[in-house]
Order: C-alpha cells, then structure tokens, then sequence
C-alpha cells in the first residue's frame, strides 16, 4: 500500500508533467492551428465563386495560392448595419458566430470584394442562420449588378450526413443558386426560397433536399435575413453609381 | 574454488525475443480471434460514427494506434508506481494527454480531416479500448509487449473501420478515399464517374444508396461482419 503523501505527490507531479507537455506543443502548434483555420475560412469564401477563379479548381489550389488570391484580387471591407463602411478592421477578422450574439443594430458585416482576371466583380457576402442541430452559414456571390448570385457556398456544425449535410457534401445544391435573383423585376428584396417540393419560380426559387426539410428551410430563413443586412450598402452603392 | 567460480558466472537472464511467439501472436490476436470490435463488441459507437468515408477512418484508424500504443507502453512502464487506489485517474491521465497530442497535431496537419472527425477525436479518450487493454493488459505486462498489445489492438479496431467505411462510401457515395489526394470516383451521375450512370446502358437504373451514409448502415454491415467472422473462425464458435 502506498502513503498518501506519496498519492499525492504521484498525482501532482504527474499532472504537471502532462500539463507541460501539452502546454509546450500548443504554444509549438498554435500558429499553425491559427493559420490553417484563417486558410479553411478563406476557401469557404472563394468556394463561392469558384467558376470564376481563372480556370484553376479550388480543389487543387494550394495554401500559397489562396493566399495570394485574398493578398491580390480581394478587397475586404467592413460595414455596419447602415450600411456604412467600418474603417480599421479587416473582413477576415469578423466572426458572424459572434456577431449573431449581439443586437441587430450594433452587428458588423465583412464584405469580400473579388475581381479576377477578365475584370469581373463579385461582391462576396456572408451568412449565418440555423440549420436542424446546430448553425449553419455560408458565403454568397453576387454579380456586380448587385442582385444576380453568382455561386454560394455552405457549411454546417452538425447537420445529419446524408440529409442536412448534404448543402455542403452534394455539390449540386450550392450550384442551384448560380444565376438566380434576390431583387425582383419590381425592385423588390425577394431573397431565394429553398422550396420544398420542388422549385416553382426559377427566378428565385431552388429546390430542398428531400428528407431534410428543417435544414432546408434552416437555408431559406438564414438567406433571407443574411442577404436583407447588406441592402442598405447595396443600395447606397447603387445610387452612387 | 568451486563456490567462487559459481559466484562469478554471471546471472542468466531470460532474454525475451523482440518478436518471439508470443509477441507475434499479440499483434496477431486482436485482428482476428480476439478483435476488439467484431468480438469483444468495444468502440463501436465510433465505429458507427466516422465511417462515413474511407480516408477519416483511415487517419481516426491511425490516431487509435498511436493512443493505443503508447498509453500501453507508458502505464506498463509506470505500473509499479502507480498507487492502485488512483490508477484509473492515472490512467486517464495517460489517455487524455495522448489524445490531446493527436488532436493538436491533425489540427496543424490536416485541418480539413480534423473539422470533419471534429468530437470524434476528442472521444478516443472513452473508447473502451483504450482503457481496456491498460486494465487488462498494460497494469499486468512488461512495457515492449504492451507496446504490442496496443498496435495489435488498434491495427484490429482500425481494420472493421476501414472495411465498414469502405462498403459505405462506395455504395453510399460512390466514390472511394475522397478528401484524400488518391480520391477515386466510381459509380455516379456525372463524367467525372468512371461509370456514368446518365449515360452507360447497363448501369441506368443505379442510385447511390442513402442508407449507407446513415449509421444504421454501420450498424448492418458490423452485424454481417461478425456473422461472417463467426462462421469461419472455429475459434470462435460458441458451444455453449
């Protein structure tokens, strides 16, 4: 039988030992976790426009290359809900899971600005709503016209595989929006309707994913209120023009 | 005279071989007769849940080795030391540090993998396994044959996760490895398929299963696995 001081000096020295290991290797680590986190971020931005990245696929484009794309073609900015341009602070560093917390009027909204190659501009928006278990979000392009979506991209926390999941796992949910519109012939904001059953209007209609109602509507309900947050700026930018 | 030249021979160690009978059959035993899934039923709640695709189970495969493994070797090595009225904090201990090391280094490795096994990871800490063979083998045996037990242990567990998660990305997804730089697309509606579905006229009617990507699935296909096993393995005929 062992002492109980020696219990405890067993257990202390043993923890601290632990500790230490663990301590050291994340401060050797975390950078790295940091930078690969802002890099994953960063895709799930340009996986919204990924038709228009030069004819590269994003899948085979390197960190390096990510990297130099948000360096060289993205404008990043910020704006309130006003729709007026925060100055100081970069769209990257905007976390919408934070944002989300906070009173509608005081939330931040980052904006990537891309243009490629051929001279085209997308406005990039982001989104954040939520889904059946958890949140969801995603990444909205829109033309320069500032009302026909280009592409969109979709993650989730903990959506059903196979079902909810698949708004990020089957590509071919995403590419529905491409070419659709979020302001109708009147002017009016109409958003895009994930329809269950089936999309009736093509203009601003996609169609759910069969079994997974609650996602779907999750997408519709996160789209409509995501995209309405930057039509003040829209609007702003549109009149200047 | 003769007392001294006994005194001065030296002692005669029984020296255990590096790989003898015994070692082989430790890492041996576990894939087959004594598989820690398909026969002592421990981790399936894993094995049910990252088998979705082939190339996750392949690195979850890996991170149980290694936690296996040196939780094995490190409680072998400090289990005369360790006061029994603690042990199982200890070795948690063991097991949590360890997991914790995998965690931080997929997450700088291979950040893609690592969202997508995302709590899974965190949860080798209560695989039955793991503490398992500390209790049953590691607290009992010398650390370079724990050591054994423990890869024999995660080579076996990792083996029904790679089998289980191949059945259902191919017939789930159709595709094989995806995520991986060796993805393989197999069967779909599409040219990026090596069958296309739309177009070859043998293969019209095919439709990925959905089930497949449901847990369920895991389920049915471990059931088949251990139906199989039980039925070849002699050994493990129940003649009760």
């Amino acid at each position: 039988m062992h002492s109980t001081s020696y219990i405890i000096r067993f257990v202390l020295i043993m923890t601290t030992l632990a500790a230490l290991v663990l301590a050291s290797l994340n401060t050797f680590l975390g950078p790295k976790h940091v930078m690969n986190e802002k890099i994953y971020n960063k895709r799930a931005v340009l996986a919204a426009v990924k038709d228009h990245l030069a004819g590269t696929d994003l899948e085979d484009m390197t960190d390096k290359d990510v990297q130099s794309i948000f360096s060289s073609k993205i404008e990043q900015k910020v704006i309130n809900m006003s729709g007026d341009i925060v100055e100081g602070q970069t769209a990257e560093s905007i976390d919408l899971a934070k944002e989300k917390k906070k009173p509608e009027d005081d939330r931040l909204l980052p904006l990537y600005i891309y243009t490629n190659e051929a001279g085209e501009t997308f406005y990039i928006i982001s989104v954040r709503g939520n889904g059946l278990w958890d949140e969801i979000w995603g990444s909205i392009a829109l033309d320069k016209d500032l009302k026909t979506v280009a592409g969109a991209s979709f993650d989730h926390k903990g959506e059903t595989p196979g079902l909810g999941a698949e708004i990020k796992d089957n590509p071919s949910f995403p590419d529905q929006f491409t070419g659709k519109q979020i302001i109708d012939q009147d002017g009016n904001y109409t958003s895009i309707i994930v329809r269950k059953g089936g999309a009736k209007n093509p203009t601003n209609e996609v169609d759910a994913i069969s079994g997974a109602t609650v996602t779907s509507n999750g997408v519709s309900e996160m789209l409509y209120r995501g995209i309405q947050y930057y039509q003040p700026y829209f609007n702003k930018l549109k009149q200047k023009s | 005279m003769a007392e001294v030249m006994q005194e001065s021979q030296p002692e005669v160690k029984v020296k255990e071989p590096l790989f003898g009978k015994a070692e082989r059959k430790l890492l041996s035993d576990p894939i087959n007769d004594n598989n820690p899934i398909t026969v002592q039923i421990l981790g399936v709640c894993s094995a049910l849940a990252v088998t979705t695709l082939v190339y996750p189970s392949i690195i979850m495969a890996i991170a149980v080795i290694f936690v296996t493994a040196f939780s094995n070797l490190f409680t072998s090595m400090l289990r005369s030391t360790i006061p029994k009225s603690v042990r199982m904090i200890v070795q948690l201990v063991i097991i949590a540090t360890l997991v914790t090391i995998v965690e931080q280094v997929l997450k700088a490795v291979n950040f893609p993998v690592y969202k997508q096994l995302s709590v899974f990871i965190g949860l080798i800490i209560t695989n039955c396994i793991v503490m398992g063979r500390l209790e049953a083998f590691a607290m009992a045996n010398k650390p370079w044959r724990s050591f054994l037990d423990g890869i024999g242990n995660g080579v076996g567990y990792g083996l029904i996760l790679i089998i289980v998660a191949v059945f259902r990305e191919v017939f789930g997804k159709g595709s094989l490895l995806a995520g991986s730089p060796l993805e393989m697309k197999i069967i779909g509606a599409s040219d990026l398929y090596w069958v296309n579905t739309s177009t070859n006229p043998w293969f019209g009617w095919y439709m990925n299963n959905n089930m497949m990507v449901l847990s369920v699935a895991a389920m049915f296909i471990l059931g088949i696995l251990i139906w199989v096993q039980r039925s070849r393995n002699p050994k493990l005929i129940d003649i009760s």
